[in-house]
């Protein structure tokens, strides 16, 4: 994981995004499979944040709420997974890519795999991501290949449901008790640094968004402001101006917590090798 | 029931109120919560649907440790569609029970205070992924067929919130079924670790989820056979209960033991056979008083999964405090959507 100031700083992956077929006569895309690998894990690793709250939520209707918003996560995680393994000519499946690679092959941004801390950290993490993956995959849904612009257009409707659930939350505690209005505003100034990530291009996805391929999500990040502080704002709390932005996971450069979040997700699997589940 | 509720009821008797509450039952009309009902009645049908709910969400727990390991996105997602499901019923049950005049927020702090409990199956470990399939298997096995006649049972919002519980369970057993085939038809080492699973399991659901024997059927000695029998008879006079544990119990021996041969499994109990004189299978009667001591409350097991339950309510009683406020604050809401507002 790197620190940095500047917001222009990228990363320098491959820009392998050239078109080609591969013998089988599938259609390959190196540079959209590292992107949907990248979509896809920012969903599977906040889907198995999500996971460590079953059973330990402030009511049963959060239980209930947050393993329905994880169910969906790792739903689209599994689309997303298995697009990118078939177009990067490996042919790895859904769960190769989840349960074969190292935590240091991961690509999700750093704001998804942040430790939950409290539950007001969880719904400032949640508002974030939401208010991006909307407007992110109601962007996709306009692409021009079908099945990825269904995809867009069925994960947006789903992620609208958990911003609602992230807006509804975010106002109710900013504007409950003394007590959870610090800690909302704790929760907010301790993921903003995190957010600037989700909106970073790099040459893989500015090539992409130049052929039309996908959009790309830098230009949205004003949109995302304006709703995020909408929300803050109606629920008494401050905006966070964060002086610096974290940034690594798109290049598998992690938090130090995110290899045992990996451990443990592969635990089972690995255990049994050639095992079919 | 209600239109059999007689004018002048504040001039009837108690004696009289309960033969006429008998007689509904017994005709198979269902009691709702305006109804009179003896106290009796709604004693048990209280005690039981608390200890229903109870289970259900401190059954969230011995799975819900494994969503986080599941070996497969696919398993990930049924085993999240599933623990979901238990939050749902818990809430079903404890919105049954309030029917009855109790609050959620008092029925939990009877469970996290130890007044009240869940189902004593739930204090075993589950130690490895084998173990989500075994207890979604034979333990929601067993609930199917233990409830599927409370759809009938004689309160009517139990049984209403019974007939959609009873239609999810009887998924979950068949997606633990699937697991474990997939286990069994997996390597070596993934069918060891499914028959490991179900040598743990078997006793628990057995034993644990039909309840004490209430015939000396079921291997009770004739003094515990009877005191059994004694409380099954009074539920089944109510229309609480429908069969005796012990009917229930052969039920499921008799449902299990073809679907293990499929799968290749054993289940550990030797005295297994078919007996085609009773056209049942045989098995070991429950050692009840053994079982008992080794699974008293003060088990490990037993205190973590109400630790557990209490750690997260005390975790969340700020988040509540805050939601109870804000509703409050707000117009147009008078906090009743609040859940266990009372932190």
């Amino acid at each position: 994981m790197n620190t940095t100031t500047d917001p222009a700083a990228n990363t320098t992956t491959d820009p392998a995004v050239s078109t080609t077929t591969d013998p089988g006569g599938l259609r390959l895309d190196p540079g959209l499979a590292v992107h949907l690998l990248r979509l896809g894990d920012d969903a599977l690793v906040l889907g198995q944040r999500l996971c460590q709250w079953i059973t330990r939520a402030p009511s049963i209707e959060e239980d209930l709420a947050l393993s329905n918003i994880a169910l969906d996560l790792i739903g689209q995680a599994r689309v997303l997974l298995t697009r990118a393994g078939g177009l990067d000519g490996t042919g790895r499946d859904e769960d190769a890519l989840a349960y074969a690679r190292t935590d240091r092959e991961f690509t999700n941004a750093l704001l998804t795999e942040l430790p939950n801390g409290d539950f007001a950290a969880t719904v400032a993490r949640q508002l974030a991501y939401t208010h991006y993956a909307v407007a992110y995959y109601e962007a996709l849904g306009g692409c021009p290949d079908p099945e990825l612009a269904a995809f867009g257009q069925r994960a947006a409707k789903e992620v609208a449901f958990h911003r609602l659930h992230a807006d509804t939350w975010t106002e109710r505690l900013g504007l409950g008790t003394p007590e959870s209005t610090r800690r909302m505003q704790r929760g907010l100034d301790l993921v903003w640094p995190y957010t600037a990530e989700l909106f970073d291009e790099d040459d893989v996805v500015r090539a992409l968004a130049a052929a039309g391929t996908i959009p790309s999500p830098a230009p949205l990040r004003p949109l995302w402001e304006r709703s995020t502080t909408e929300v803050i704002t109606r629920a008494g709390l401050t905006v966070p101006t964060p002086a610096w932005q974290a940034r690594g996971g798109r290049t598998g450069l992690h938090t130090e917590e995110f290899a045992s979040l990996v451990a443990e997700l592969q635990s089972v699997n690995r255990q049994f090798p050639g095992g079919t589940w | 029931m209600s239109a059999a509720a007689p004018a002048g009821t504040e001039t009837a008797g108690e004696d009289e109120m309960t033969a006429r509450f008998e007689a509904l039952v017994g005709a198979g009309e269902a009691v709702e919560p305006r109804d009179w009902m003896p106290d009796g009645y709604r004693r048990m049908v209280l005690r039981q649907l608390a200890q229903h709910a109870h289970s259900e969400i401190i059954g969230m727990q011995p799975e819900g440790a494994w969503l986080t390991r599941a070996p497969s996105l696919h398993r990930k997602s049924v085993l999240l569609a599933k623990v979901q499901d238990e939050a749902g019923h818990g809430l079903y049950l404890y919105s049954a029970a309030e029917t009855l005049g109790v609050d959620r927020a008092d029925l939990l702090d009877a469970l996290h205070e130890g007044r009240q409990r869940a189902s004593a199956t739930f204090n075993h470990p589950a130690l490895t992924w084998a173990d989500t399939g075994t207890i979604a298997w034979l333990t929601d096995g067993a609930a199917v067929i233990n409830q599927a006649p409370l759809c009938r049972t004689s309160y009517g919002p139990y049984a209403r919130a019974m007939r959609r519980v009873c239609q999810e369970e009887a998924f979950h057993v068949r997606q633990g079924y699937d697991l474990m085939r997939a286990l069994c038809e997996g390597t070596p080492a993934q069918k060891e670790m499914a028959q490991d699973a179900v040598n743990r399991w078997w006793l628990p659901a057995v034993a644990l989820m039909f309840g004490p024997p209430d015939t000396e059927a079921g291997g009770a000695d004739a003094r515990t056979a009877a005191v059994g029998a004694a409380v099954s008879r009074r539920a089944m006079a109510w229309g609480i209960k429908r069969h005796t544990n012990d009917e229930l119990r052969q039920r499921f021996v008799d449902s299990c033991v073809p679907q293990a041969e499929r799968l290749g499994l054993s289940l550990p109990d030797p005295a297994i056979r078919w007996n085609e004189e009773r056209g049942h299978h045989d098995f070991t009667p429950v050692d009840w008083d053994g079982y008992r001591r080794a699974l008293g409350e003060d088990t490990h097991w037993a205190r973590q999964r109400v630790a557990h339950r209490r750690a997260a309510h005390e975790d969340g009683a700020w988040v509540r405090e805050a939601a109870a406020a804000h509703a409050a604050r707000t117009p147009n809401t008078d906090g009743d959507d609040i859940p266990e507002a009372r932190a």
